[in-house]
């Protein structure tokens, strides 16, 4: 037998499979078992099959290099699922349904009134320095108050197995088709033990984007024309956009197939002639969507977007400027957020946070760095951070040089050893550090969906925490399973 | 439909046709060249020829020699002209239109593509050259098929079928062209190695059988040419192609134009019995019909991509 659980060394670790040594959490037993019973042959073929699945599939992600341009990477995937039983779960949506509410109320608010800041909850100087916050959409309505239609939210598991929300993605998120196409191979390669379990499925998603976005169209019509806007087969998530798309049944566009016309209406270009557009999933940065209003040498966007916008005939998804909430400062006020708005206790829990432009934080922050992980407020893929028990001393110092040019940029928190499970090295199970991105609809009317678990993300380095798909990351199906509510 | 959808489907229908037929000049001349006599030396220039790449070939290579023209046409990165290169735009195609082609189609094209990449190395060797370029012919046939069986046959199908055929008639008149060149002057008692000539046109055409149940007589030159630039039910003929690409035209928006050019070109093949029997004036000829498919192709790209 290969896969031995009693040699399965967690120490000191928080393992989402494996309770202590040998012995399995509670809704992991039964793939456990599965796992125990297969041989060296049987693991090398699933493996193999499940590598074979995803190279025809054509599941990809685009890395840059500078020797090579831009390459297409097979996507790395580990075949050994996440378990979380549904009574866990159910907390867990409850918790980022509320945060999700509380931080469209926040944005929403932000480019009208700024109550928050009148009430003193939130500093209106972090508004002055923020890059994402976009004075161009102050007083702007759209549909039901929503910016952020789409979120997506990392979570992460400490120790002593608490769930953090380690951040909010706002913008652009990225990651949903991988949680799909991971089902996809899964089923492909074990469908035994989709038999045997009650795994809740995940396949809804498209069609309930569908339907999220299509409450967004300003024209009440059936069919509205909803298009998926891709940078192009560059960006790093085009596998994601053309998946999109086609999921839906929608167009996918890039700027130069969209035109706005003097009647401030979007069309796009097709071989019968202009068409208009009602929604647009945008999956292109707000800096880049309108020459007319932000980046002037925007290639990829369309002149006049922003004003088709503003006139209410078309609609953005995710709102320009909802960004704003996405800045790593701006989450550490997310529990007073909820509160100020919801008057509600957050459901779950931020990684504590200090802020390096308030002094005494700052203070603390550079006396503790080597304790800390740093991160730049508004980067995102696990770039230009600094974990500080792992760095050198020239790295910690050249960081606090960065802290105290730019206080505002930096935020640090405490070194979460983010939870492990059981990934395949070598054909043996070794415990890799992982986190969680579900993925949040918000619609007009009131309906907040959240995916059934979302996608896994497995740091493939031995020890590392990192586990973004360009810094050596790999992925895991997430399996929900229903334990009839244990 | 997009215009730049419209545009990669095309495009990608275009490139899938060329790899095949690139796959069947090349197989075609590895068994003429088995067969000639020791001292012809027909070799592999006149492959080079037919696909009009001479100029690019020679920035690369010295020489027609076996192995050079082999690797520039199999898979030289350097080269434009190459069956993977023709795979490589067509899955580049196909990727960008994920959202419009099945599934399978895209995950059958991107395997072939891995494929023909991974073993281009046997298509060079004599022994595995079979094999291999068999796959390529078969890859391009099945996304055909695929494409013909699950894909909506809406106008972006239409497209695809127009980048297949005038592909495809594009290829067939350069095939007669240079092939033709190389022959012997034409009299009535053909050599036999005229006959096997002529035969090989036919077949890189995969016109042999069916210009035999066509025909139902010897290999003369003018029935063979009358086939493939005439015949109305061989798939590979040009004038086939070409009616193909007009059902395609009828279903779309803004056709006048493309049509009449079109049938400018139909009208020409169609009268060409006189044209086609000396060789300086089937020349002449096959420059027109390939003025007239690019005045088509550039009136598809104006009219609908742009």
């Amino acid at each position: 037998m290969a896969i031995r659980w009693g040699s399965y060394k967690i120490k000191g670790l928080y393992d989402e499979l494996i309770r202590v040594a040998g012995k399995p959490r509670y809704g992991s037993a039964p793939l456990c078992q599965y796992l125990r019973d297969l041989s060296d042959k049987e693991i090398e073929e699933y493996k193999s099959a499940a590598e074979m699945a995803i190279g025809v599939m054509g599941i990809t992600f685009t890395v840059y290099s500078e020797e090579e341009g831009s390459i297409d990477r097979a996507w790395p995937f580990d075949i050994i699922p996440r378990v979380i039983p549904k009574s866990d779960w159910d907390k867990v949506e409850a918790g980022l349904k509320q945060r999700v509410i509380a931080l469209n109320r926040f944005i929403d608010d932000i480019y009208h009134d700024q109550n928050i800041v009148k009430d003193g909850v939130f500093p209106a100087s972090l508004l002055e320095n923020s890059v994402n916050f976009r004075k161009q959409c102050v007083g702007i309505d759209p549909p039901g108050g929503i910016w952020a239609h789409i979120c997506g939210s990392d979570l992460v598991r400490d120790k002593d197995g608490t769930i953090y929300v380690l951040e909010d993605n706002l913008r652009v998120p990225s990651g949903v088709s991988y949680m799909l196409e991971n089902r996809q191979v899964m089923k492909r390669v074990f469908p035994d033990l989709f038999e045997n379990q009650n795994i809740m499925p995940v396949d809804d998603y498209p069609s309930k984007l569908y339907d999220m976005l299509a409450t967004l169209s300003p024209r009440a019509i059936e069919q509205p024309e909803i298009v998926v806007m891709t940078p192009g087969i560059y960006n790093s998530a085009y596998f994601e956009h053309a998946y999109l798309a086609q999921q839906m049944g929608a167009e996918l566009v890039e700027g130069h197939d969209l035109v706005v016309l003097d009647d401030n209406c979007v069309y796009m270009r097709t071989v019968d002639g202009l068409s208009r557009v009602d929604v647009i999933y945008r999956r292109i940065d707000d800096m880049f969507i309108d020459p007319e209003v932000f980046d002037k040498s925007s290639q990829l966007g369309v002149t006049g977007l922003i004003r088709a916008w503003k006139a209410g005939n078309v609609a953005l998804a995710n709102a320009p400027g909802a960004g704003v909430a996405d800045d790593k400062v701006v989450y550490s006020y997310v529990p007073d957020i909820i509160r100020y708005y919801l008057n509600e206790e957050p459901k779950i829990d931020n990684v504590p946070t200090y802020r390096c432009f308030i002094p005494e934080e700052k203070k603390y922050v550079l006396e503790h760095i080597a304790e800390l992980v740093v991160k730049p407020a508004n980067e995102s893929g696990g770039y230009g951070m600094l974990i500080g028990p792992h760095a050198t001393i020239k790295e910690r110092e050249n960081f606090k040089k960065l802290i105290k040019k730019d206080p505002r940029n930096y935020v640090a928190q405490p070194m979460v050893t983010i939870s492990t499970a059981p990934t395949l090295v070598n054909n043996r199970v070794e415990p890799r550090h992982l986190d969680l991105r579900p993925f949040i609809l918000s619609s007009p009317d009131d309906d907040v969906y959240v995916t059934t678990g979302g996608l896994t993300r497995v740091a493939l380095r031995k020890g590392s925490i990192v586990v973004n798909s360009s810094q050596g990351g790999g992925s895991k199906d997430t399996w929900i399973v229903d334990d009839g509510g244990h | 439909m997009l215009s730049r959808v419209a545009e990669n489907i095309y495009w990608m229908a275009r490139y899938i046709e060329r790899a095949e037929n690139t796959a069947r000049i090349i197989m075609v001349n590895t068994h003429l060249l088995l067969d000639m006599p020791k001292g012809e030396q027909l070799g592999w220039k006149p492959i080079i020829q037919i696909l009009d790449c001479q100029q690019p070939f020679l920035e690369c290579y010295d020489d027609f020699t076996g192995r050079n023209v082999l690797k520039y046409l199999i898979s030289d990165p350097d080269s434009q002209n190459s069956i993977l290169f023709a795979l490589q735009m067509a899955r580049e195609n196909a990727r960008t239109i994920r959202d419009i082609i099945p599934r399978e189609a895209w995950e059958h094209i991107n395997d072939l593509y891995q494929i023909a990449k991974r073993n281009a190395i046997s298509g060079y060797s004599k022994k595995g050259r079979y094999d291999y370029l068999k796959q390529v012919i078969l890859g391009a046939q099945t996304m055909t098929g695929l494409l013909a069986g699950s894909m909506l046959h809406d106008i972006g199908y239409d497209f695809l079928r127009m980048g297949r055929n005038l592909e495809r008639a594009e290829m067939t008149t350069r095939i007669i062209d240079v092939r033709s060149a190389n022959l012997l002057p034409e009299h009535d008692g053909l050599t036999p190695f005229g006959n096997i000539q002529w035969m090989s046109v036919l077949k890189s055409l995969t016109a042999y059988q069916m210009y035999r149940r066509t025909y139902q007589v010897r290999i003369r030159r003018p029935d063979v040419l009358k086939f493939l630039l005439k015949d109305k039910k061989f798939p590979r003929s040009f004038f086939h192609a070409l009616l193909e690409v007009k059902h395609c035209l009828l279903n779309l928006p803004r056709n006048e134009e493309a049509i009449i050019l079109l049938n400018d070109v139909g009208k020409k093949v169609l009268r060409a019995d006189q044209a086609i029997l000396k060789q300086i004036e089937l020349h002449r000829f096959i420059d027109a019909l390939q003025l007239g498919t690019a005045n088509l192709h550039n009136a598809i790209t104006r009219i609908y991509f742009q």
